[in-house]
């Protein structure tokens, strides 16, 4: 079928420790904390002060820049504390949950009856506005745009991510229902992306268009799917929607209540237990996996692209998983050596680990190397499956030349999508924080 | 290991950040980092970093280029036995051999590395891997005979107008083993050319012919060799070129590895032999009618097409551009020898005036690609207008 998409360049990590599935009610936090640093870009504007009680649903803060946007608390309690870091930009609002959860009531709407301008406004006010980004630039919608179209990614190819028909099972017409709401938010198509492989869960979905997705990491990125399907041009807009955000929004729609329940997968060779775990968004690490020693890196998100987290730190807003990997704080003597090491997986044959592809790899967080120049070119080529010469569009980010960047696709690109990059590459370059810069830059001068 | 270990951290503690040899970190650091990868992990983007680094692939360099290399050593000394009609076993030619090159060898890395230190202590960044190749392919492209001191100023001119001067390391436009051999070619060109230079002693003892194949051809003479001889390398030439056999043992580990790209390689080799192959139609001399296939396994061509067309800093970095860059190598590379009777290599040339087009070709294949993203916009306006 025409709408199905084969992707041929990537690679896929496969890393011990995968996610059980099983799924335990994780015990409920103690303290839960919503940071503005999940949503690049917001500056936040308080409307609540330390020491209010605050409902679940109800708005903590709204972006300074964009006031419709409004972010709230996932559950009822006290705000007890905001931290702020430097500059005194503010890094966590803390929340001591109650026992139970009062929630703020919007009530419960049929989606059927209203205008996208309703459902919009609907979302807007109940919080649910944070789940829309954008694509390019790769942050929160600006609600006063109008997109070309909407993407859904019902498929995650990173390593040890989260199975999507895994979190979606059990709140199958919640999803149905969020995707008929953010389908109203566009004139254009709604299209969701499926693995090629999987069980069939979503195939019966109207409503949208339905691409069935084969190939490797990043084939899941929804920037990818996106260049195949429909590539965004300068000036256009797409917006993307995780597919658990989806189903939160049919659940407000539904119940009128912001319940942010996530399924988070606990994974990685260091997790205590790698299994699912039923949690709410914002909730923290310690009271979720207990104490960890400090020679583990817990990691909110997949390996490539997450952040890493204190002990005592909270689960970003949009992530599905939580690694944890040994640190890899050791020297390995004569390890430059070629076929040297070969328990350290390697996309390049200057290593034996490319003889075995379905081998499940332990790995630590060591650079394996320093940093050099760029000198091994096509590498990079390798693992981007799109239209698009990443080493040279890298260097015109780095050397912040506009008019470049746009010509070389820069609207295409999310950091996310140059995640292998980072891992492959030879020279040990960020390319993530090179195409974050660049993209900020683009806000700035563009727009 | 755990002790030698300790012995280093304790060695480097003055070189630590706000100690009194802070600046020499970068030296320090090449030594460490020679035993140990070091402890470094990962702060910004991916949390886990492939294996893969740049002295790995260097040094996989290095080992594709050693097979030649030691045929290289014995072949000096078998040419020089052989010409003099002495009896000799297989160490007698290899120890002559050896003789002569080590010292070029140590040489080439002392002064080459000794730059590269200098210059990455002045600017602050740590050393760079890409001499161990360098460093070792001059020798490999150098006459034996020729003078050490001309090899340490070849190297330091390459080094530092060649690589240093451009940024180091990833900036260089001409490759930095070629500008080495060039500077010698031009500045000393009777050490670099002619029919004395290329078997060891030639020079001074009468009896020894130190005539390449390319050089009787282009003289008018009859070559004696038979095919085998120039495939296996039992020829005289410069020290690592003559066997195609070993160069394509290293070609293979390099394409194995994924190192060296493949894609060079195989367009150069068309390009020559299509090259060659038109000039055999021609046929109005004798380098003309030299059949096509021997000119791929006599001169340079085979080492340069498989270790110095393929540096990915001076080469086309596209794929597409790499096919082209590759398939222009082999044609100019034929076209010079043929045409240029002073100097009957073209090998040197050809990758020197490649490597200066590299840019303009990837230009001309990237700007493919942004006109296709303008012409989806184009096409977007013009629906939407």
């Amino acid at each position: 079928m025409s709408n199905d998409i084969k992707i041929r360049k990537g690679l896929d990590i496969k890393l011990k420790g995968v996610a059980e599935k099983t799924i335990s009610v994780a015990p409920r936090s103690k303290k839960f904390a919503i940071k503005p640093t999940d949503f690049h870009g917001v500056t936040p504007k308080m409307v609540l002060k330390e020491g209010a009680s605050v409902k679940a649903g109800e708005v903590i803060f709204f972006s300074k820049y964009s006031d419709r946007v409004k972010f709230v608390s996932p559950v009822s309690g006290t705000l007890s504390e905001i931290r702020r870091g430097a500059k005194r930009r503010i890094l966590e609002v803390v929340i001591d949950a109650d026992a139970e959860d009062t929630f703020m009531e919007h009530g419960s709407r049929d989606i059927s009856k209203m205008s996208g301008e309703e459902v919009k406004e609907h979302m807007l006010e109940g919080g649910c506005w944070p789940f829309i980004k954008q694509r390019p630039y790769d942050i929160i919608a600006n609600p006063e745009e109008a997109p070309k179209a909407i993407f859904v990614s019902a498929m995650n190819t990173a390593p040890l991510s989260a199975d999507v028909e895994f979190l979606l099972k059990d709140r199958l017409d919640d999803f149905k229902l969020g995707l008929e709401a953010i389908s109203k938010l566009s004139s254009g198509k709604t299209h969701v992306s499926v693995a090629g492989g999987g069980s069939g869960l979503l195939d019966g979905i109207s409503g949208v268009e339905l691409h069935k997705v084969n190939g490797p990491h990043p084939a899941g990125n929804v920037g990818v799917q996106i260049h195949h399907v429909d590539p965004i041009n300068f000036g256009e807009r797409v917006w993307v929607v995780g597919p658990e955000d989806v189903a939160i929004i049919g659940a407000f729609f539904r119940t009128g209540k912001f319940q942010a329940d996530r399924l988070l997968a606990v994974a990685g060779t260091e997790a205590p237990n790698a299994q699912y775990y039923k949690m709410r968004i914002g909730s923290n690490v310690l009271d979720l996996v207990g104490k960890i020693p400090s020679s583990v890196r817990i990691i909110s998100g997949d390996v490539l692209t997450g952040d890493q987290l204190a002990n005592n730190g909270f689960v970003g807003y949009y992530h599905n998983v939580l690694t944890l990997i040994p640190e890899g704080k050791d020297h390995r003597m004569f390890g430059w050596m070629p076929f040297m090491d070969n328990h350290i997986p390697s996309m390049s044959r200057t290593s034996l680990s490319w003889l075995f592809p379905n081998k499940r790899y332990k790995v630590n967080t060591n650079l394996n190397g320093e940093e050099r120049a760029l000198v091994v070119t096509g590498e990079m080529e390798k693992v981007m499956p799109m239209d698009i010469y990443p080493m040279q569009l890298l260097k015109e980010c780095m050397a912040s030349n506009i008019e470049k960047m746009e010509n070389l696709g820069i609207y295409e690109v999310a950091p996310e999508d140059f995640a292998l990059i980072d891992y492959t590459n030879t020279s040990k370059i960020e390319a993530q924080v090179i195409i974050r810069e660049a993209l900020d830059l683009m806000i700035k001068e563009v727009g | 290991m755990s002790f030698l270990r300790k012995k280093l951290d304790e060695l480097r503690r003055p070189f630590d950040k706000g100690q009194k040899w802070e600046k020499f970190a970068p030296a320090f650091n090449a030594f460490d980092t020679f035993l140990f990868v070091p402890d470094h992990t990962t702060k910004k983007g991916a949390h886990i970093r492939d294996a893969v680094d740049l002295k790995r692939t260097m040094i996989t360099v290095v080992l594709a280029l050693l097979p030649a290399l030691f045929f290289g050593i014995y072949n000096t000394g078998y040419q020089y036995f052989s010409q003099t009609g002495e009896a000799f076993t297989f160490m007698d030619a290899f120890l002559h051999g050896a003789w002569k090159i080590v010292p070029m060898i140590v040489v080439s890395y002392a002064v080459g590395l000794g730059i590269e230190f200098i210059f990455a202590i002045y600017r602050g960044h740590e050393v760079n891997e890409g001499y161990l190749v360098t460093g070792l392919l001059i020798p490999m492209i150098m006459p034996v005979d020729i003078p050490l001191w001309m090899v340490a100023v070849s190297v330091a001119f390459a080094v530092l107008i060649g690589k240093e001067a451009f940024g180091g390391t990833g900036m260089n436009i001409l490759n930095p083993a070629l500008m080495a051999r060039a500077f010698a070619f031009f500045a000393y060109p009777t050490y670099m050319s002619g029919n004395k230079v290329w078997v060891s002693e030639a020079s001074s003892v009468d009896a020894i012919s130190g005539e390449t194949i390319l050089g009787s051809l282009a003289a008018g003479k009859e070559v004696t060799y038979n095919m085998w001889s120039m495939f296996a390398g039992s020829i005289p030439g410069s020290i690592g070129e003559t066997s195609t056999l070993w160069i394509v043992v290293g070609a293979l580990i390099l394409i194995a590895t994924g190192v060296g790209s493949w894609r060079i390689m195989i367009g150069g080799i068309v390009g020559a032999a299509v090259m060659g192959f038109l000039f055999n139609i021609w046929g109005a001399n004798a380098l003309m009618s030299f059949p096509w296939y021997q000119h791929l396994i006599v001169g340079g061509f085979a080492f340069g097409i498989v270790f110095m067309a393929t540096d990915p800093v001076s080469a086309a970095q596209t794929f597409k551009g790499k096919w082209i860059y590759g398939v222009l190598i082999g044609v100019f590379s034929i076209m010079i020898r043929v045409f240029n009777p002073a100097y009957p290599e073209g090998v040197m040339l050809a990758i020197l005036l490649m490597n200066v087009f590299a840019p303009t070709i990837d230009h001309y294949v990237i700007e493919a690609n942004i006109k296709r993203r303008k012409k989806r916009l184009a096409t977007v306006t013009a629906k939407s207008a």
